[in-house]
């Protein structure tokens, strides 16, 4: 009997301290981050989630915050099933209001049609491939990364500023390569100072490239636009080198790696190469960010793309606080966002959702290692690119 | 198997119905082409149909002597490009900096341990399979391929990364207009040259080339005639796959960026370029590697479209080959379809 007794006097206990917790605290409102958080990208992932999750955490810190924010973390192992799985899941969980979702392409474009037809707000943080707003026109689906037509567009400023005249264009046959052809074709012939005297598709496994050098070197462009990835690009270069073109090499976020000057030492010298984001500490809320980020003193850094999962989640947060929890709300004022601040720089979307002043830089590799183009010494005119006035 | 008697008459025959392919039918369509431009072209089909030519060789002695297709041999490739690698790895941190002798103990290295390879894999893979089908064989050399190559990529240090690889030949260039003449390459396709030549030698001059023949032409004949097949074999692949250690040397030093997928592509090239001249003749292996560089060329140059359906129009061109004329290019005297 007195087991009894004992057992519903806890009960009640426990009945009567959560009412009396849940009179004074805040509602509770639940969120959701997807990212890549195990595989072979996942530092990118963990790092997205550290920052989506030091979000909510100096949210949840805010006393003027209305509610209380509980942050739901799903895996998508940087695989299109994977993700289609997990976003499924977390769309048809009512409870969840909006996300902040995906680093790679592959796993956020095979998203966005679930995403859209349970009619859940995401703010993918840092997948670049354009069709992923630009495919459909879904309102649930914004990004606050820049695309490759965003660096396609700094690039071909870039070029066209410097005063060149003629590129010939070498791209990877895949949608990768086929995409930076695109944007940055129609980027270029928009200033109308450049032209393309001849554009080459190559597999993207390709060892000799000296018959379309050759070509090339029989046009003598000013520069060679190359969209494609590390490996090809060293063998590209390279083989220029041998065939004696002097022109410019100018690369995209696909050769942004060490391995491209280990593999070609002091001929990497002078190539120039563009990528969505900047280096966390360059950002405008950069250094807030990362002393944030280190008090919190999680186990991996924030990597690339960090700030970008910290501004999507916070402007998730900020827009619950502003309409409340409620998807379709949501979704209605995301489609108002305007020159708004975050950590990153303005963001405003467009009629896709896409962040149309996304953080682009560029880079020269100089001395062996990627510089900044703006703080090297070939935009001081210390050094000259070949054929640069 | 009458494969590796590679008469001569029959090259030349070869030659007057099949050389006109790439070279003369391009000249006049490109009348406007400089003709320092169509220098340049035909140099790097010179230098890419070496390599495929001395891969094509291995598939074809290997074929001769065993009636086998060993799918490893462009994986061997890669091997011994890299074993040149580290052996010039190793020679460097030993404070040796004279280019002729490290290109020296390179090629060496890399050539004796792609024979000790070669000689092992016949021995404990092929030479077993001998008595099941010859699906097996190609099967298991086709996963030790595979082997090989993710050995590269995973043992040597940063193997997924393209590595660089010295210039170690002069640099010295003579620019000719748009046609770049360089020192490096003459040389290359000079030493690629005399080893096809030596090969032909030794195959056709000495008794070794005789009991290779011998043990092509009918194993049984040539056991009876007091030849050690065992050791034929393996003298034979020891020597294909030393021309596949010469071929990746050459490869990198031509390139100098070497990757540990070099061979898969070299091998899939090599192996179409000894069959379009003829599975088991050396002159139709050096003949269809010399044709697919050309063809690559062709297709790279020539076609409206891009350059990216080069491949898709060689291999056409090889399939349409291969349709016209099953044995090859130079057909064996006896054709064997059993």
């Amino acid at each position: 009997m007195t087991t009894i007794y004992r057992t519903a006097a806890a009960i009640a206990a426990i009945a009567f301290s959560f009412a009396a917790a849940t009179a004074d605290a805040k509602d509770k409102v639940k969120v959701g981050f997807i990212g890549p958080l195990t595989g072979g990208v996942s530092v990118n992932g963990l790092g997205g989630r550290n920052s989506a999750d030091l979000a909510v955490r100096l949210r949840n810190a805010d006393p003027k915050a209305k509610y209380e924010y509980e942050m739901v973390v799903l895996d998508d192992e940087c695989k299109p099933n994977v993700a289609v799985q997990v976003a499924t899941k977390m769309a048809a969980d009512k409870d969840i209001i909006a996300g902040a979702t995906h680093y790679c392409s592959a796993t956020a474009i095979a998203t966005v049609d679930t995403y859209h037809k349970f009619g859940f707000p995401v703010i993918v943080w840092g997948a670049v491939l354009p069709d992923i707003t630009y495919r459909n026109k879904y309102d649930e689906v914004h990004r606050v990364n820049g695309t490759m037509i965003n660096q396609n567009d700094a690039n071909a400023e870039l070029i066209s500023k410097l005063g060149y005249k003629t590129v010939a264009v070498i791209h990877d046959t895949t949608d990768y390569g086929k995409g930076h052809n695109e944007y940055f074709s129609k980027a270029l012939a928009k200033l109308g100072k450049a032209n393309i005297v001849g554009t080459f598709g190559v597999t993207a496994d390709q060892q000799d490239f000296t018959a379309e050098l050759t070509k090339i070197k029989a046009l003598n462009p000013d520069v060679i636009y190359f969209g494609g990835l590390t490996p090809i690009g060293v063998r590209i270069r390279s083989q220029m080198d041998k065939l004696g073109i002097k022109a410019v090499f100018d690369g995209t976020s696909g050769i942004v790696s060490d391995a491209y000057i280990q593999g070609l030492g002091p001929l990497a010298e002078g190539t120039l190469a563009f990528r969505e984001g900047a280096p966390t500490e360059k950002l405008p809320g950069g250094k807030f960010f990362m002393d944030k980020y280190n008090a919190q003193k999680y186990d991996n850094p924030p990597e690339a793309y960090g700030a970008f999962a910290y501004a999507a989640m916070d402007m998730i947060l900020d827009t619950i606080e502003k309409v409340g929890p409620d998807r379709k709300k949501v979704i209605a004022e995301l489609g108002n966002v305007k020159d708004r601040d975050s950590i990153v720089g303005k963001i405003t979307f467009d009629d896709h959702g896409q962040n149309t002043v996304p953080v682009i830089t560029k880079y020269v590799v100089q001395d062996g290692k990627f510089v900044e183009w703006d703080d090297s010494e070939y935009a001081g005119g210390k050094r000259k690119l070949p054929g640069q006035k | 198997m009458a494969g590796l008697v590679p008469a001569v008459h029959v090259l030349t025959a070869g030659v007057k119905t099949w050389m006109p392919g790439p070279m003369p039918a391009r000249r006049g369509e490109v009348s406007n082409m400089d003709a320092g431009v169509f220098a340049q072209y035909v140099m790097n089909g010179l230098m890419l149909g070496m390599m495929y030519a001395l891969v094509a060789v291995g598939f074809t002695l290997f074929f001769g002597v065993l009636d086998v297709i060993k799918f490893s041999h462009g994986d061997v490739l890669t091997v011994g490009a890299f074993t040149a690698l580290a052996a010039y790895a190793g020679l460097r941190a030993l404070g040796i900096n004279s280019s002729w002798f490290e290109l020296v103990v390179m090629l060496v290295l890399a050539v004796f341990a792609m024979a000790f390879l070669g000689m092992a894999i016949a021995r404990y893979l092929v030479m077993p399979l001998r008595s099941a089908p010859a699906l097996n064989t190609l099967l298991i050399t086709l996963m030790l391929g595979t082997v090989l190559r993710e050995c590269v990529r995973l043992f040597y240090p940063q193997g997924a990364n393209p590595k660089p690889f010295p210039a170690l030949l002069p640099r010295a260039s003579l620019d000719l207009g748009e046609f770049n003449l360089r020192l490096d390459n003459v040389l290359m396709l000079f030493a690629g040259g005399l080893v096809i030549v030596g090969l032909q030698y030794v195959l056709n001059r000495t008794k070794l080339g005789l009991a290779i023949r011998a043990v092509a032409q009918d194993e049984e004949t040539a056991r009876t005639m007091g030849i050690n097949f065992t050791a034929i074999v393996l003298i034979t692949f020891a020597i294909g796959s030393g021309l596949a250690a010469f071929a990746g040397v050459m490869n990198g030093l031509y390139y100098n960026e070497i990757n540990f997928g070099i061979g898969l592509y070299l091998g899939v090239i090599g192996f179409s370029a000894a069959i379009i001249g003829g599975l088991g003749s050396i002159y139709g292996a050096i003949l269809g590697g010399f044709l697919f560089a050309g063809l690559q060329i062709v297709g790279t140059v020539l076609l409206p479209f891009a350059s990216a359906y080069k491949d898709v129009f060689s291999f056409a061109v090889v399939i349409a080959i291969m349709a016209w004329r099953p044995t090859g290019l130079i057909r064996e005297k006896i054709s064997e379809r059993v």
